[in-house]
Formats: C-alpha cells, sequence, structure tokens
C-alpha cells in the first residue's frame, strides 16, 4: 500500500491518524516551546499573570441533537478545555460559517443556545466573525469558537500529568458514550428507539469546585476518541499503566445496546460533558463527593487506578476475570457487518 | 442487560471452565469458524480458562477477511466510474485492494457511502435516477438474505439502477475444504446466527462423513464456553454429532422465510476466497432471472490485475494454520490504521483482534 497522499475521514476521528497527521505536518512546521507541551489549552506567561488559550471548530451532523445543539456544544466544547487545563474560563470568540441558504430562525435558535450556555458557563462573547459560503461550499453551518481563561500558578501542570504516582485513582464525573451515541442515533437513519441524549455540557463551575478544596494531578476531556483515548495519552504522558475494571465503567444501558449491535467499544465513544481527573487515593471519597453533589457529577464513579505495571499501556480487567489492553482507535469505529 | 449480562456471569463461565478440566483428556484442536466468535473469545480472555489440552482455532468465517483481493479491486474499479454510487457496509470500505480502498477512493473523489441496511441502497437508487447504485454483497447466509430482500423490493418497484456485486458466501464448502486438505480440526464451533438462516442439517455431513463434532454456538463468553464443553463432551465419549447450543435462537430448521429468500434469488457457483483460493459451489451468485440487478452482467468495468500483498499470510490464518503471532508483518508494518492484509481491517478479523486484545 502506498502511503496517505490525501486526508481520510479517519484523520478527523481523534485517533492515532490524526495524531500522526498533527505530528508530521503541524507540529513539525509550527513547533514552538508552548504548542509543543500539547495540552488542551495553551499557556501564556504574559507578565504578572498566565493565560489559558484555546480555539476548537464544530462541524456536526446534525446541528440539533437530542441534548443540545452546535450552538450549546460550541461553548462547552471550549470551555471544557479550558477548565480541564485548571483554568477559569473568561472570554469567548465565536466564528460563522454558514451555506447559502441557511434558515435565519435556525441560526437563531442556534446563537441563542449559544448565549444561553455562555451565561451558564459564565463567559463572555466578545468577538466573532460571519463568513457565507456558497451553496454546497460547506455542509449548512460550522462554527469556531476561542476562548481565553485565567490560569493560577498552581494549576500550571494539571494538563502535564507530572507528579502522578501508582495507586493514584481514575474519576469520571459520569456514564461514558451518551454524546456520540445520541448524534449517531439521530444521525444515522436506524433510529433505534431508545433514549440517548448527548451530556453536553460546560463543566468549569464542577471543576473549580473541586480544584478549589483538592489538588487534581491531571484533568482532559474525553471528546472524540473517547476515555479510551484520554487514558492512553495520560499512561504515555505519565510512564505509568493504566488499570480499570469494566464493572466500574459507568454506562447507560442504551449506550450499551447500541454499542453491542453496533459492535462499537463505549471507551472509544465521543463524550461532550465528562472530565477524567487523577488524584490521589486519599482525596478520592472526598473528590467523589462533592462531584456527586453537583447535577453535573451525580454519576461520578473511579473507573481505574495508576500503577507501575505494564508501563504506558492501558488494561481492562472485563467481568470474567480476562484482560485486555485498550488502546486508541485508528480511525473511525467502523460498524461491523455481522 | 437482558440477553447480555446473564451470558457474561464469572460463576457460571468458571463453573465450566472446572467441568471442562475434570473431562478433558484428549488433546484436540477446536475451530471457532465465525469472527464474532473470536472476537468473543479475545474479549473475554477465554483462552486463560480453557485446560491446556484444548486448543481454539480461528477460521474462515469473517466476512471482509474472505472477500478475495479480485472482488475488492472490482468494487474499487466500479467506484470510478463516473455516475456510480457504491453503497457499503462500513467494514469494506478500509480494506486495502491490490493499490488502494474505497476509503481512499472516495477521499479522492468517488461516491462512496456507508449504509446499515442494504435497503437503504435501494432507496438511494430511487432517490438517485441518474446514477448506478452499486451495492457490494458480503457475508454468508447471515447478510445475504437482506440481499435477495433488496434485490426483490428493487424489482418490485421498478427500481432499475440498484446493482449487487455479489461476494456472498456459504459456510459448509469451506469447513469441508478445511477438513478435506487436511487441517487439523476435531470439532467446530459454528456460528449462532448462520444457522438461525439455514438450520443444522448443513452441518450433518461434516458429522457422518467425516465423523467430526459441530455445536452451534451463540456469543457470549457462557455460551462459548458451554459449547466447548458440548464439543468436548462428545470427543471424549467418543460420539460426534451436531448438536445446538444456542437453542434460544437456533431452530433446527432455521428460518424458513429467509431460506424461500437465498433460494430464490441466488445459486450457488464457485467463488474465490482470499488466501483459499477458489471452492467449488462456496458461493452465491445471482439467478438469471435477476440478472438486471448482477452489477457484473450490467455494468463492465475493467480491473487491473491483482496482486496479493507481499508477507501477508492471511490466508494461512484463515485456514487456522497459523496465528498472525507467526506474521512478520503483524503490529509491525500491518496494524488497524495501516493494514496490510484484510485479517486487519475488520473488527472480526483475526489479526485486528489479536491487535485489539493482546497482552
Amino acid at each position: 500500500m502506498e502511503k496517505e497522499n490525501r486526508i481520510l475521514l479517519g484523520h478527523g476521528s481523534g485517533g492515532k491518524l490524526m495524531h500522526e497527521l498533527i505530528e508530521n505536518v503541524f507540529v513539525r512546521l509550527f513547533s514552538n516551546s508552548i504548542l509543543d507541551a500539547q495540552t488542551d489549552s495553551a499557556i501564556l506567561h504574559t507578565g504578572s499573570s498566565d493565560i489559558a488559550f484555546t480555539t476548537d471548530s464544530f462541524v456536526i451532523d446534525p446541528l440539533f441533537f437530542p441534548g443540545g445543539n452546535i450552538g450549546k456544544l460550541a461553548v462547552c466544547g471550549t470551555v471544557n478545555d479550558l477548565a480541564v487545563s485548571g483554568a477559569e474560563p473568561l472570554f469567548l470568540s465565536v466564528s460563522f460559517i454558514i451555506e447559502e441558504g441557511f434558515p435565519i430562525d435556525e441560526l437563531e435558535i442556534i446563537a441563542e443556545s449559544l448565549a444561553a450556555e455562555a451565561k451558564n458557563a459564565g463567559v463572555t462573547i466578545v468577538t466573532g466573525d460571519t463568513k457565507v459560503v456558497n451553496k454546497g461550499k460547506c455542509d449548512k453551518l460550522f462554527i469556531n469558537t476561542s476562548g481565553i481563561g485565567r490560569i493560577t500558578s498552581d494549576k500550571l501542570k494539571i494538563g502535564s500529568a507530572d507528579g502522578i504516582i501508582p495507586g493514584d485513582v481514575i474519576i469520571i464525573n459520569g456514564t461514558i458514550g451518551d454524546h456520540g451515541m445520541a448524534v449517531f442515533n439521530s444521525r444515522e437513519s436506524f433510529n433505534f428507539k431508545i433514549p440517548v441524549e448527548s451530556d453536553c455540557a460546560s463543566l468549569n463551575h464542577l471543576i473549580r469546585e473541586v480544584t478549589e478544596k483538592f489538588p487534581v494531578k491531571f484533568m482532559r476531556d474525553p471528546t472524540r476518541g473517547g476515555v479510551a483515548t484520554v487514558l492512553n495519552e495520560l499512561a504515555v504522558k505519565a510512564g505509568l499503566g493504566i488499570a480499570i475494571e469494566e464493572s466500574s465503567l459507568p454506562v447507560r444501558k442504551g449506550v450499551k445496546a447500541m454499542c453491542e449491535i453496533l459492535g462499537f467499544d463505549p471507551l472509544h465513544v465521543a463524550n461532550e460533558g465528562k472530565v477524567i481527573m487523577v488524584a490521589a487515593k486519599e482525596n478520592a471519597t472526598a473528590i467523589l463527593e462533592i462531584l456527586r453533589n453537583n447535577d453535573k457529577g451525580s454519576e461520578s464513579s473511579i473507573i481505574g487506578y495508576i500503577t507501575s505495571d505494564h508501563p504506558r499501556r492501558v488494561v481492562l480487567r472485563n467481568e470474567t476475570g480476562g484482560s485486555r489492553i485498550i488502546d486508541t482507535l485508528s480511525g473511525d469505529q467502523l460498524p461491523r457487518i455481522c | 442487560m437482558k440477553y447480555v449480562d446473564e451470558y457474561r456471569k464469572r460463576d457460571l463461565i468458571l463453573a465450566v471452565a472446572e467441568k471442562l478440566k475434570s473431562i478433558s483428556r484428549k488433546e484436540i484442536v477446536l475451530m471457532e469458524v465465525c469472527g464474532g466468535h473470536t472476537m468473543a473469545i479475545h474479549r473475554f480472555g477465554l483462552n486463560s480458562l480453557l485446560p491446556a489440552t484444548i486448543k481454539l482455532v480461528s477460521g474462515p468465517g469473517c466476512p471482509v477477511c474472505v472477500s478475495s483481493q479480485q472482488f475488492l479491486d472490482k468494487a474499487i474499479a466500479y467506484s470510478r466510474i463516473k455516475d456510480v454510487i457504491i453503497t457499503t457496509y462500513g467494514d469494506l470500505i478500509r480494506v486495502p485492494g491490490s493499490a488502494t480502498s474505497l476509503e481512499k477512493e472516495r477521499a479522492a473523489g468517488s461516491d462512496v457511502r456507508i449504509i446499515y441496511s442494504v435497503l437503504e441502497a435501494v432507496d438511494i437508487a430511487r432517490e438517485n435516477p441518474g446514477k448506478q447504485v452499486i451495492f457490494p454483497g458480503i457475508g454468508f447466509e447471515t447478510t445475504a438474505p437482506a440481499t435477495a430482500a433488496a434485490i426483490i423490493k428493487a424489482r418490485n418497484e421498478n427500481v432499475s439502477n440498484f446493482f449487487v456485486l455479489s461476494a456472498h458466501k456459504v459456510m459448509p464448502p469451506v469447513m469441508k475444504a478445511l477438513v478435506e486438505e487436511g487441517v487439523k480440526i476435531d470439532g467446530f464451533i459454528a456460528p449462532g446466527h448462520v444457522t438461525a438462516i439455514t438450520g443444522t442439517s448443513i452441518y450433518n455431513e461434516l458429522a457422518e462423513k467425516y465423523g467430526l463434532g459441530v455445536v452451534v454456538s451463540g456469543f457470549e463468553p457462557a455460551d462459548m464456553m458451554q459449547a466447548v464443553l458440548m464439543l468436548v463432551t462428545q470427543i471424549e465419549t467418543g460420539a460426534p454429532k451436531v448438536e445446538v447450543q444456542y437453542s434460544r435462537v437456533v431452530n433446527l430448521n432455521g428460518n424458513p422465510v429467509a431460506r424461500k429468500l437465498l433460494e430464490e434469488v441466488f445459486e450457488p457457483g464457485d467463488d474465490r476466497w482470499r488466501g483459499l483460493g477458489i471452492i467449488p459451489d462456496s458461493g452465491l451468485k445471482i439467478r438469471d432471472v435477476f440478472s438486471k440487478f448482477d452489477a457484473e452482467k450490467q455494468i463492465e468495468v475493467e480491473v487491473p490485475e491483482s496482486t496479493e500483498p507481499r508477507g501477508c499470510i492471511c490466508g494461512q490464518i484463515l485456514r487456522g494454520l497459523k496465528t498472525p503471532a507467526d506474521c512478520g508483518l503483524f503490529a509491525k508494518k500491518c496494524t488497524p490504521s495501516d493494514p496490510v492484509g484484510a485479517c486487519m481491517v475488520s473488527g472480526e478479523g483475526t489479526c485486528a483482534t489479536f491487535y485489539k486484545y493482546r497482552s
């Protein structure tokens, strides 16, 4: 097989293909000390204070899905990227690329959601841009948001996995795979009669409640590529192993059922309102209590722990006593044939 | 979840494992024919629960993996024709042909669409009267009835621009071919979903003529452990026969509606299997009365000569002769993100399963 000379859809799915593209093209050409850290937000040292800066584009199809729409998502995505970097999100920019012919009333509904979610998250939209392209030159509506947040010096290392030791626990604030399967169900034609809603939510307040009281050693939002991708990145960054128990993974019945039918692994399915936290074992119970008292964390649980066994690998123990390596996905998840 | 959780109960599985340890004496090789079974074995770590006397080998039952290079190259050649839409099950798009894949052709401008039911392809054809919509049909007795139903739907609704490139296959001839070839197999774990369509009589020859046990199994770990136990019991007592473990789904006579559809639309014909060559009567060819829906008869295309990837041992893996660990390319040059052979592409392929669940 010849090497890829064109972009495949898999290059955008958050798995290995995308990482290779980023490494081989963007990091190579743009390399600098801030970018090379490759954290969810860039940390900018500007005189006396530090700023976190991030950007994200939203190209979701369909624009409206159970649990949200592209507008709400565009705020949550960027707010969460800042929040998991340890920053307090403050300001957003919003850019629209709109296809000729797009209904203005739908655009208004999306903008209303955007405004409502910004208010909810406590961020201010301070600048923006609007472009319209010929019909057929983009798929209805694309949104880009960039965000700026303030970060205090004690949280600067939160994305780097420094200080993680064997025995630290891995916490997630609820069920996995909801967003990916909700969107999949509303996009594709099979219409499972399963009430699966996107978990799309801004997590900055929830995260602050925890980080104000307890040190969190690492945080990441498991969006594209799912929990598996975040855990693999963490294992590599920390140079340690990760062990997770299948029976402790919170997965809604409907999501589990859809995944069983399609041959998907919920660990690879996208989330938009979830954060993975690594914390010292002695703080785990107290952190869980804080999370569970918030409606965005009521189903929080410990899904695994850091170990010195199998360094740089994520191993899942299943309910039957077997174990397997959880890898990042190499491209899009493809449904099985039979 | 009902029908899932109760068949994954650890106590139940361990109890069967204990029983197996107490009765297994002979060293035996059992072949799980279906890729779904291979996946379950590795996902649930069943090998580690079996006594050392029992070896499980994977068979030629992953639809994507057994599709020949020639078939893929033809599908790819079709995708390059102007005004052709290729509609396909998702697994197929990443399988490498001799030089490229449907996924890469899509990136280069071909209209390749992933569908979840072949009936969608008929709808796409109706909505695009100026285009030729081709469905590369792969899979065994499980997926072939749906393809037959789509062809009949297209006929009944006068959709004249829907075509099938059939690489559908049937199970018994390949199982027989492996035995005749001398591959060491002491019993078969047969696919539950195929048998739900065909009924169990398709395996009678294996038991009667070749003296091999065949147990039709479900896909959950407790199902598979029980199927192994049933086979071991047969072998230890010298009484090979066809039995059904998956009785909650499989009816001895199969599904008469689906069988009738298959019979109406398809007839047996020689077919090429990746790595195994041509096996007599192992393919499902579209009958002449439906030839207006047969892509090969209606749409001419030039296909460059196919070349098998060098160093790839998919063929021997599909025959249960080798495991991915024996392959020099495995996990080095051949990975899920850059597969060389088909067994690395499908989620049910033996190589992809070994890669995903390696430990």
